[in-house]
Parts: structure tokens; C-alpha cells; sequence
């Protein structure tokens, strides 16, 4: 990541080559709850990316004013605030939507993607770059649950973009509800336990073999979590390279 | 005690954090290689969760509900979660290194476990649903979702454990194959669905 990038370059490695759920394996949780249905990945991705976006640019600017000892606590409040303004924002504007992501809209806060990329880039990056980085990661992370959405509501529920009117909308568009697929078919019912839990593991487990083939045949290495390698915190964290105890004082400093 | 002990159980098995809710992914994947690895660190989470529901109850109930200041939850809950943290790890480190020594690792990852924060936070939103779901309420929660947090991870580690010396096709090799396991394991939770009603009326 040291030589020189463009903004381009920036912003395009975090759609494929970087992609946060597939490649970085970051936001593991989100990634699972929130891809039930089409609406809420787009939801849940809309959020998040702006999250990042604003959260990078703030972290970018003050990166010469925060002091590196306190920096996480410090990245950890400002990517709180703008979460809550996210919150308050869908709360208001689209309630159904708040509703479905639940928990999981708060918990942005301590979401790996973000905090990842606050101590990975932006604390280190020019403004613009960030910028780029956060809206790069964030549409990774919205096309990547979007799949698995599209994959876990076709199998699922029978059915593509249920419950769109909520997010539509906004743009005074209430025509449509959503594409009913199974309903048209007699003598087919949707496999209800993709939607369920284990159906969210099994898909990111099928999706991450097909990423990884894609990689090892344009010959990246494989997306691998290795105990806590790809966690914000394994640099303050001693479990990192296997050494059980001692040795942890050295690395908060 | 009834209602505590059904508290309990759902926490642990029909809403389990893990296997059901998708809180605390990383970690489950992440360090569920070694038993004992996974028996420190769901203790640690364990401790962290009855602490920071002990310590965030009072000050959502008697700080910022009178002051209608609810909507500052999330950036509150973080920092006192993150402070809490902190001031465990310095405590145990002086007076009881014993502990300090078998949990101490495990501290500075969890402050930013989604489990933690998550618990706390559906804490809240039950006890704003519910009025009867009080102080002694939200801790058998928390605690029953650290114990299925550590049911979880303690089970997994033996899935992963037969895995490590199966043949396993080339590409699903490593972390597919790890969730495809996840998946069967929650497959298996599923069959508790409906048992603690059948239970507890």
C-alpha cells in the first residue's frame, strides 16, 4: 500500500481485489444478519457506506491532531457519533427499515470494516484518498451482502426485493412491493432455512470458495482468518502470533 | 425465579448469541481453533457482558431516560463499555493476577465485540418494551448469553477440531469450510426452538 495510488485505484480495489466481507473478511457479523432479504442488504449497505465515507473523512482530517496513544478510543467516538446520526436519519425517514436491521444499525459502532479502516487508511492517508477508500469499501461491502441477499430471498422466501416500497419510498415510489417469483410456479416452496440462520453461514461459507477460486486462478492468495489477524485490534491484542500470556504490556504502548 | 431461569435458557440456547443472533462472528471463527483458547476468551465475554449490564443499567435508567437523552445510547454505551474495559484489565493486573493472567489476553479484543455492545443494547430495548424486564432481568440475559456464547465456541472448537485432518476440496479448504460447519452447528440450535415455552408455559 505504499506506492503512490490514484483516486481511482483507491476506490476500485475495495469493490473487488480488497473487498471487505470477501476478501479482507471483515464485518462478518453485519454480513450474515442483514443479507435475510434484498431491501435490508441495500438498507444496512446504504448506512454503512455512509458511515465509513464521513467517519474516514473526519478521521483524515484530524489524523495530524489525535495522538497515536489514544487514537482508538478516539476513531471509536467519532464513528460513533456519525452511527447515531445515521440511526436518527433512518429512524425517521424509513422506519420499516429500522425496524428489520434492529440491533444491527447501532452496532455499525463496533464494526470491523470500519474501525479496520480507520487504523489501516485513513489515519494514515490524505483526505481525498480516504474519501475514496471509505466509499471504495463501502459499496465492497453493499455488493457483497447484496449478493448473498439475492442469493438467501431467492431460495428463501420465493421472492426478489420484498418489502421495496420502504425504501422506494422515500422517492414517492410505493407502486412497488417486490417480485413475487415462487407464487407463479405451482408445486414449488421456498427452502424457508435459507433465511434462517444456518442458510446465512452456509451461503457466506459457498460464497467465500467461490471468491476464493476467482483469486487463486488470477493468483492473489486466499482470504484467510488466521486467529485474529484481519480484527482492528490485533495490534493491541496479544492472542495475534500464538503467545498465550506475557508480552501484552509491550504492544498497548 | 421461573421467569429468571427461562431468561436464562432462551439466552443460551433458543437466542443464541452466536449460532441464532450473528453477534460475536469473529471471535467464534477467529479463536476457535484450540479449547482453551475458546474457554479463556468466552470467559472473559462472559465477564464483560455481567459488568457492563451491571454498570450500563443504572445509567440508562437513572441518566438518560429522565433526561431524554436515549438517542446518545449507542456513543455512551461504546465509551463506558471501552472505559469499563480498561479500568478491569488495571484492576485485575494489581490485585488478582491470577485471573488477570488466564482473561487478561482476551480484554482488549472484546471491547469491540459486537456481542458485548449488542447485549447491552438489546438489553435496553427490551426493558423499554417490557417494564417488568428489570435490573435482575437484563443481568440472567447478559449472563445467558455469555454462557451460549461459550457453548457456542466450546462446541465449534471440537467441530473444528475432527476437521483439521479431513480431505476437504482444494477451495474449501480453510474458512468456507469452517461456516459450512458453523451452519450445521446452528442447524442443530434450531431443534430448541419452542422447548422453553413447552417448559415454562
Amino acid at each position: 500500500m505504499a506506492e503512490k495510488k490514484t483516486l481511482g485505484q483507491e476506490f476500485r480495489k475495495g469493490l473487488l481485489t480488497e473487498n471487505p466481507v470477501l476478501r479482507l473478511v471483515l464485518g462478518t457479523c453485519p454480513t450474515l444478519a442483514t443479507s435475510t432479504s434484498m431491501v435490508n442488504a441495500i438498507g444496512m449497505g446504504i448506512s454503512v457506506t455512509l458511515v465509513l465515507l464521513c467517519s474516514n473523512i473526519a478521521i483524515s482530517l484530524l489524523r495530524k491532531v489525535i495522538p497515536s496513544k489514544v487514537r482508538i478510543p478516539a476513531y471509536i467516538v467519532i464513528i460513533a457519533s456519525f452511527v447515531t446520526i445515521v440511526q436518527l436519519l433512518v429512524k425517521a425517514f424509513v422506519p420499516a427499515l429500522d425496524e428489520a436491521l434492529g440491533v444491527f444499525l447501532p452496532l455499525i459502532v463496533v464494526n470491523c470494516i470500519l474501525l479496520g479502516r480507520a487504523e489501516a487508511f485513513a489515519g494514515k492517508h490524505k483526505v481525498l484518498a480516504s474519501a475514496a477508500d471509505g466509499l471504495g469499501m463501502g459499496i465492497g461491502f453493499t455488493a457483497a451482502v447484496f449478493c448473498m441477499a439475492t442469493i438467501r430471498e431467492f431460495f428463501g422466501s420465493g421472492t426478489l426485493f420484498s418489502g421495496a416500497d420502504s425504501l422506494l419510498g422515500l422517492f414517492g415510489i410505493t407502486s412497488f412491493k417486490g417480485i413475487d417469483v415462487f407464487s407463479h410456479i405451482p408445486g414449488i416452496e421456498p427452502i424457508l432455512i435459507f433465511v434462517l440462520a444456518p442458510g446465512g453461514f452456509f451461503t457466506f461459507g459457498l460464497l467465500m470458495a467461490c471468491a476464493n477460486r476467482i483469486a487463486e486462478s488470477k493468483g492473489k492468495k486466499k482470504a484467510e482468518l488466521n486467529g485474529c489477524d484481519n480484527c482492528p485490534m490485533a495490534a493491541a491484542c496479544a492472542l495475534r502470533s500464538g503467545e498465550e500470556c506475557e508480552g501484552k504490556e509491550a504492544v498497548e504502548a | 425465579m421461573k421467569v429468571y431461569i427461562a431468561i436464562l435458557l432462551t439466552a443460551i440456547l433458543t437466542e443464541n448469541f452466536v449460532l441464532a443472533k450473528f453477534l460475536g462472528i469473529c471471535p467464534f471463527l477467529g479463536v476457535s481453533k484450540k479449547l482453551n483458547t475458546a474457554v479463556g476468551m468466552s470467559a472473559a465475554v462472559i465477564f464483560v457482558m455481567a459488568m457492563a449490564t451491571a454498570v450500563t443499567y443504572p445509567i440508562n435508567k437513572y441518566l438518560l431516560l429522565p433526561n431524554d437523552l436515549a438517542y446518545l445510547q449507542t456513543i455512551v454505551f461504546i465509551l463506558v463499555i471501552a472505559a469499563l474495559v480498561q479500568l478491569v484489565e488495571i484492576v485485575l493486573k494489581r490485585y488478582i493476577p491470577a485471573l488477570y493472567s488466564a482473561l487478561g489476553i482476551y480484554l482488549p479484543l472484546i471491547t469491540t465485540n459486537c456481542a458485548v455492545l449488542g447485549v447491552v443494547l438489546l438489553n435496553v430495548e427490551k426493558a423499554a418494551a417490557d417494564a417488568s424486564f428489570g435490573f435482575a432481568a437484563s443481568m440472567f440475559n447478559s449472563v445467558g448469553a455469555g454462557l451460549g456464547f461459550m457453548l457456542a465456541m466450546v462446541m465449534f472448537s471440537g467441530v473444528r477440531s475432527k476437521m483439521e485432518h479431513a480431505d476437504i476440496p482444494k477451495f474449501m479448504q480453510g474458512l468456507p469450510i469452517t461456516l459450512v460447519a458453523a451452519s450445521l452447528v446452528s442447524v442443530s440450535f434450531l431443534g430448541f426452538g419452542g422447548v422453553i415455552e413447552n417448559i415454562f408455559g
